[in-house]
Parts: structure tokens; C-alpha cells; sequence
């Protein structure tokens, strides 16, 4: 799907890659984008939401969406201005329900060892959208201190 | 004695085991399985554990660590331990908090105020 057209960027200004599913193959991607970040004149505290946010994304994709298989691919999308910075992380899964996920700040769910990533991605970042299948989010993040 | 890790600075403190992380990003996924290896031995290796980790030098974090840190928690429990934190920065207690993980575990401002309510200072 194409950037949700409340992001406010134009889908043509996104910068796509394709990585292997592999966690290694992040790190560049992701050094990238964070001097893009640092470049616009992010403060710490946007930093690390997004960096955070991402690699949530990211690694949910890889072992949650593509179940670790080596032979599948992961597609990243991103675009930082001074204003917003919009990433889309797309695997090659089935897809899940995020509105089935339980919630992990509930009594009952307080000390399961998994399950927060998706909640700290809502947390930090100030739209996340899954597409109908759900194996593409797309996120946003409004630079507030900035721009 | 400082003991040698690939991920992990250990010392003690009386009776207490101090544990510093090597790198400021070290939780990060690649590394939390093994981190949290390493502190499953460390837990397993002494009964009623009291075992205080020092976060001063994390500056970033992923969920699947705050899960490694619950599985030790309930092995720290099981061994009749008692585990501890300190010095984590604002943003990372942000997250222990919006995760509601700070009413979970014991969280010291500083490692000195842990080892005092270990009773080792």
C-alpha cells in the first residue's frame, strides 16, 4: 500500500530498500536513517522514540512476520524532513491481527516475557498504521521540537 | 572481582552481585539472548542471589529485553534471590513505565541506594 495519505509526504519522496531477513542487515538502514534524523535537528527524546519504534518494527517483521526464515526479505520504506519522519516495514508473512494482541499492561499479562513491542510503538510514535492484512505498518513520527 | 564477559562487567559488593553492561547498546536483540543467558547462570549459581544491575551505561533498549528481564526476575524469585536496578536514564525508565515494569521491578536511582536497601552499605 502507499503512504496513508495523513502522514503528509508524498508517497514518490520515499526512500526504499530491501534487506535480507536478518537482524545484521538493520544496523545500516537504520544508521542511515538516525543520521538523517540528527541531521534535521531531532532532539534525544524523538531519537530514541524512533529508533526504538523502528527496530520494534523491525524485528517483528523479521521474527514474527517472516518466522525467522532466512530466505524471505524485509522492505523498508522511510522519509525524514524537520517536520515528521515516516517509516513502512513491510514482511512477507500471513499477516496478524494487531487489535487481537492482548494488551500487555494488564494485571494478568504484567510479567509475560512478550508481547510490548507493539504497544511501545503506539507509545512513541504518533500514528502507526497496519495495512488490512497486517504484514505492512506504517509509522509516523511529528517532529513537535523542531521544523 | 571484576569476573570476565563478553557482555557483561560483574562484581561484588558484599553479598550483593553487581552486574554493569559492557556497551551502551547492548540491549539491543542480537545481544539479549545471550545477555540474558549469562544471567540465568549467575542466577542459578547461588541460592537467595541478591543481584543488582547497573544500567549507566544503556542508552538504548528493546522490548525483548524488558522480557529477558522478567525471565530473570522469576529465576531470581525461584532461587529465593532478590533482584534490583539502578541508574536507569529518563528515557529508558519511560519505558519501564509506560509498560507499567516499573511496579514490577525494584528500581534504585543509584546502585549505592540499591546496595543500601540490600543492606550493604
Amino acid at each position: 500500500m502507499k503512504v496513508p495519505a495523513d502522514f503528509g509526504v508524498d508517497d514518490a519522496a520515499l526512500i526504499s530498500i530491501t534487506i535480507p531477513n536478518d537482524l545484521r542487515c538493520v544496523k545500516e538502514p537504520e544508521a542511515r536513517i538516525m543520521e538523517e534524523l540528527k541531521r534535521c535537528g531531532y532532539q534525544d527524546d524523538a531519537i530514541f522514540a524512533i529508533k526504538l519504534a523502528f527496530e520494534e518494527a523491525v524485528t517483528n517483521a523479521i521474527k514474527h512476520g517472516n518466522c525467522n526464515d532466512r530466505s524471505k526479505k524485509v522492505y523498508l520504506r522511510y522519509y525524514v524532513d524537520p517536520q515528521r519522519v515516516v517509516f513502512m516495514v513491510r514482511d512477507e508473512g500471513r499477516g496478524f491481527r494487531p487489535d487481537q494482541v492482548p494488551d500487555p499492561t494488564a494485571d494478568e499479562n504484567l510479567e509475560r516475557p512478550c508481547g510490548r513491542g507493539l504497544m511501545l510503538m503506539q507509545s512513541y510514535m504518533t500514528k502507526v498504521r497496519y495495512s488490512p492484512v497486517g504484514n505492512e505498518v506504517w509509522l509516523l513520527k511529528e517532529n513537535v521540537s523542531g521544523g | 572481582m571484576d569476573q570476565p564477559s563478553s557482555h557483561l562487567k560483574i562484581k561484588r559488593a558484599g553479598n550483593v552481585a553487581v552486574v554493569e553492561f559492557a556497551d551502551r547498546k547492548i540491549l539491543e536483540e542480537l545481544s539479549i539472548q545471550e545477555i540474558g543467558e549469562e544471567l540465568r547462570r549467575l542466577a542459578e549459581s547461588e541460592t537467595g542471589i541478591r543481584l543488582l544491575l547497573n544500567f549507566q551505561n544503556v542508552d538504548h533498549l528493546a522490548s525483548a529485553a524488558l522480557g529477558m528481564l522478567i525471565t530473570l526476575h522469576k529465576k531470581v524469585q525461584e532461587q529465593s534471590g532478590q533482584l534490583k536496578l539502578s541508574n536507569i536514564n529518563n528515557q529508558i525508565y519511560q519505558v519501564f513505565r509506560i509498560t507499567r515494569l516499573n511496579r514490577v521491578f525494584d528500581i534504585h536511582q543509584t546502585a549505592d541506594e540499591a546496595l543500601e536497601a540490600f543492606g550493604q552499605v
